[in-house]
Parts: C-alpha cells; sequence; structure tokens
C-alpha cells in the first residue's frame, strides 16, 4: 500500500489506520511514533491519522495520553510527599515530580533552603492539592520535572477541576484567561483545566 | 436422564444456528468517560464491558518495571450475568485463572517497551454469561485497548469451538459448553500473521480432530477481526469529526 506523495488537504477520516496495518514498503522512509517494521514494511500500531513529514512516517492516535514537552504549563494534582520532593499525577505515563528545590518558598526568591523547609513540606503543598507549573526537564527515568519558579505559578485555590483530552489544549503564549463573565481559566497542556472565580488584583 | 440434542440431522443447533456460524457480534468502542479506553461487547447474548486505564504510574512500586510496562488484569463478573443470581468473591480461583489468561494473551500483543516504568489497568466486567467468556473477554479487550491509544502488534481476536456428533461446531453457547459431551477449544489469533497468542482446552478432544476444530476457529477470529476493526473505524471517526 503505497501513501499519496503530494501533501494535501485531506479529511482526516479518509486516512484513518488501525493497529497491524501496512503502511508503506519503501524502504526509504523511516518510522517515527505509532508504528513499527516487520521485515520490510512499515505497520501501524495504534488506531490513528498516518502523518508524514519528508521521510518520516508516524501514526498519531486520536486518543492518547499526555507526554510531556519542556516549557509545557500544567495543573497537576499531589499525590505523595516523598523526601525533598513532591509527586504530581499530570495525566500521563508517569506521575511528575515537583523538587523543593524548584519550588518559590515563602520569604523571598533568594531565601536559603533550610532544615526545617524539608520537614514542613506538608505545609507548602499537601497531598491532594492542585498545582500550576511548567515542565523544566526530564528525569533519567523519563519522569517530568517540574518547577513553580515564578509568581503566576503555584497553589491554585477556590475553584474546580475539569479535565479534558489533552489535544484539545494547544500550546500557546498565555494559558491564563480571564472570561467575561468573571471567570477565570486556566488551561494546562495535559488536559486538566482550572476554573475559578475572577478575583480582581488589588492594588 | 433426557438427553438434549445438541445438533440435529438437519444441522441446526439449539439456537438455530449451522455448525460454523459464529453467533451476532455487535461492539461498540468508547462507552465510558472517565476511562483512558472502554468497549461494550457482545457476542449472542454474552455481554462484556470493558475499560482500560494505562499507561499511568504504577500503584506500587513494586510493579514498575525499568524498560516495560506492567500489563494488569481484573476479572469481574456480575451476580446477575447468569440465570441463577450467584455473587463469586474477588479472589476465587476461577476469575484469576481467566484475568491470567488475558493478562498472558495481551503480554504478547502489547508494545510494553515503549511505555516502560508504567501499568497499563484492564478492568473486565462479564454482565451476561451465555458461554464463550474468555473468547467474548480477549475481544473485548482488544477494542478498548485500540480505543486508548495503547501500541500494539494486531489485534487479538478469540474464539471457540467444539465438536458435536463428529462435527466441529463454531461459537459455542451456554448449554453446549455446559454439556459434558462437548469439547471446548478457546484459541486467540493475531490475524496479520496467523500467530496464536492463546490456545487453552479444558476437555478432551482427540488428536486428530484438533486441526479441524483449530482451523475453524481459526476462520471465525478472522470474521470477528473484521467486526472489530469496523467498530475501531466507527469510534475513530465519530472522534475525528469531533476534534477537527
Amino acid at each position: 500500500m503505497e501513501i499519496d506523495e503530494a501533501p494535501q488537504k485531506v479529511d482526516i477520516a479518509a486516512r484513518i489506520v488501525t493497529p497491524g496495518t501496512a503502511i508503506t514498503n519503501d524502504p526509504a522512509f523511516m518510522r517515527g511514533h505509532g508504528t513499527f517494521s516487520e521485515h520490510d514494511t512499515i505497520y501501524s500500531s495504534v488506531a490513528g491519522v498516518v502523518e508524514r513529514i519528508n521521510k518520516l512516517v508516524s501514526v498519531r492516535p486520536l486518543k492518547q495520553r499526555y507526554s510531556g514537552e519542556i516549557g509545557d504549563i500544567i495543573v497537576g494534582r499531589i499525590t505523595e510527599v516523598a523526601s525533598k520532593r513532591w509527586r504530581v499525577d499530570v495525566n500521563s505515563r508517569q506521575d511528575g515530580v515537583l523538587l523543593l528545590s524548584s519550588i518559590n518558598l515563602p520569604g523571598g526568591i533568594q531565601r536559603r533552603k533550610s532544615e526545617s523547609d524539608e520537614l514542613q513540606m506538608r505545609t507548602f503543598f499537601a497531598e491532594g492539592d492542585l498545582v500550576f507549573a511548567e515542565v523544566q526537564s526530564y528525569f533519567a527515568d523519563g519522569a517530568l520535572s517540574l518547577h513553580t519558579r515564578s509568581i503566576q505559578y503555584g497553589k491554585l485555590r477556590n475553584g474546580t477541576l475539569v479535565t479534558a483530552f489533552p489535544q484539545l489544549v494547544p500550546r500557546s503564549r498565555s494559558h491564563f484567561h480571564t472570561l467575561p463573565c468573571g471567570v477565570d481559566v486556566v488551561l494546562g497542556v495535559n488536559g486538566y483545566i482550572w476554573v475559578s472565580k475572577h478575583v480582581p488584583a488589588s492594588k | 436422564m433426557s438427553r438434549q440434542e445438541l445438533l440435529s440431522p438437519e444441522g441446526l443447533r439449539v439456537d438455530g444456528r449451522r455448525a460454523n456460524e459464529l453467533r451476532r457480534i455487535s461492539c461498540r468502542a468508547s462507552v465510558l468517560n472517565s476511562a483512558d479506553g472502554s468497549s461494550y461487547y457482545e457476542q449472542g447474548n454474552t455481554k462484556v464491558l470493558v475499560a482500560v486505564y494505562g499507561p499511568r504510574e504504577p500503584r506500587t512500586k513494586s510493579l514498575a518495571q525499568h524498560d516495560h510496562a506492567a500489563v494488569n488484569v481484573e476479572f469481574n463478573v456480575a451476580p446477575f450475568s447468569t440465570s441463577e443470581r450467584r455473587k463469586r468473591s474477588k479472589g476465587d480461583k476461577r476469575l484469576l485463572e481467566i484475568a491470567s489468561f488475558v493478562k498472558q494473551t495481551f503480554e504478547g500483543a502489547i508494545q510494553t517497551a515503549v511505555y516502560p516504568r508504567s501499568q497499563i489497568d484492564i478492568y473486565i466486567h462479564l454482565l451476561q454469561h451465555d458461554g464463550g467468556t474468555l473468547e467474548t473477554c480477549i475481544n473485548a479487550a482488544t477494542l478498548a485497548l485500540v480505543d486508548a491509544g495503547i501500541s500494539m502488534v494486531d489485534y487479538v481476536c478469540a474464539c471457540t469451538a467444539g465438536f458435536i456428533d463428529e462435527t466441529p461446531v463454531l461459537d459455542l453457547n451456554f448449554v453446549e459448553e455446559s454439556s459434558i459431551e462437548t469439547p471446548d477449544l478457546t484459541v486467540a489469533v493475531l490475524p496479520r500473521s496467523g500467530n496464536i497468542a492463546l490456545l487453552q482446552m479444558e476437555s478432551r478432544l482427540h488428536s486428530s480432530k484438533l486441526e479441524d476444530v483449530l482451523e475453524l476457529a481459526t476462520e471465525g477470529c478472522k470474521h470477528i477481526h473484521k467486526k472489530l476493526d469496523q467498530a475501531v473505524l466507527e469510534a475513530a471517526n465519530e472522534l475525528a469529526k469531533k476534534l477537527s
């Protein structure tokens, strides 16, 4: 089965493949995510849309868990308080990690981390809290490392969490929106959306 | 003791099917909102609901494997699924056995190396029991896994076959299964390559008959593959319409 040569604006439904479908047996193509090769043929391993960029063939599944990119703004829920770090549920394959050294300690950004901070970690973030953070890097095992080192990040209070497909939230410059009806919305790229009442910034 | 005739001289079974006919299959993917993938699968009167969560953080650190995902299967039978209401305990050996068969089958089909340090949970609920438990569980789980966007090498399609009155019969229902004279073979294949992922039989069958019964069951799997593929494309088209 050959794939279309010219990139064209085709209706998505026309190019959906299912697991085990052969995409191409042209040896010139490299295989990307969502595919595997057997002998000389590239097969799809998920149900999704075939994407071709130059010589790279990949299949993007229509439904997928969030996979983090560095610089993504996300909303996560603290699941565990461990030694010098918090584990955060970010709707991904693995929980994200928020290190104690990556948060803004009360009292100023330049404050040195003390031993008592370690013992009082629960006063900063406890299990079940929602945090607004940014992805800083990856750990060796693939877990996301988060940070809240900016005034707009931190604990989210007085609102509701709404979950949606991660694919529906595009990456954009601003993820904090105020709707005209007096509602603040924080769109996490991982599909977690925070809705709260708009509080005007006091002078 | 009256003996129920499972295969009439005209070649009709108790539910009016011929020896090589499958029961009617109706299936849908994406039926649950909170699960990553889900499916509802009916084969004849057997009804199964499957929810798939994953890949996600493993529940216990001991389950986490550094180079591949752990597959966890839980199989539940509803107390109202049989003609007599019967509650089964969580640790029922029969349920654990079926769950472990499903787990082993999918460990071969899911590309677990793509999701290291994570866990894929498959929760199967049998809502109505009319024969072919293992086959419907595997088919429904395949549909739910594909719906969840989990990388798989191929579909896993399962079918049962038996032997009544010197004739191989396809897709046994509850009456035929519970008859002591009918051997009951369940086979799960990966349709593209024809490789067998699971072969299970609890009764006795003469070795010379095995090939015929196996061939018939594999044919049945091919038909089931078409049905599952149709359901996946339907759900995918619906989702693509909503997303685009």
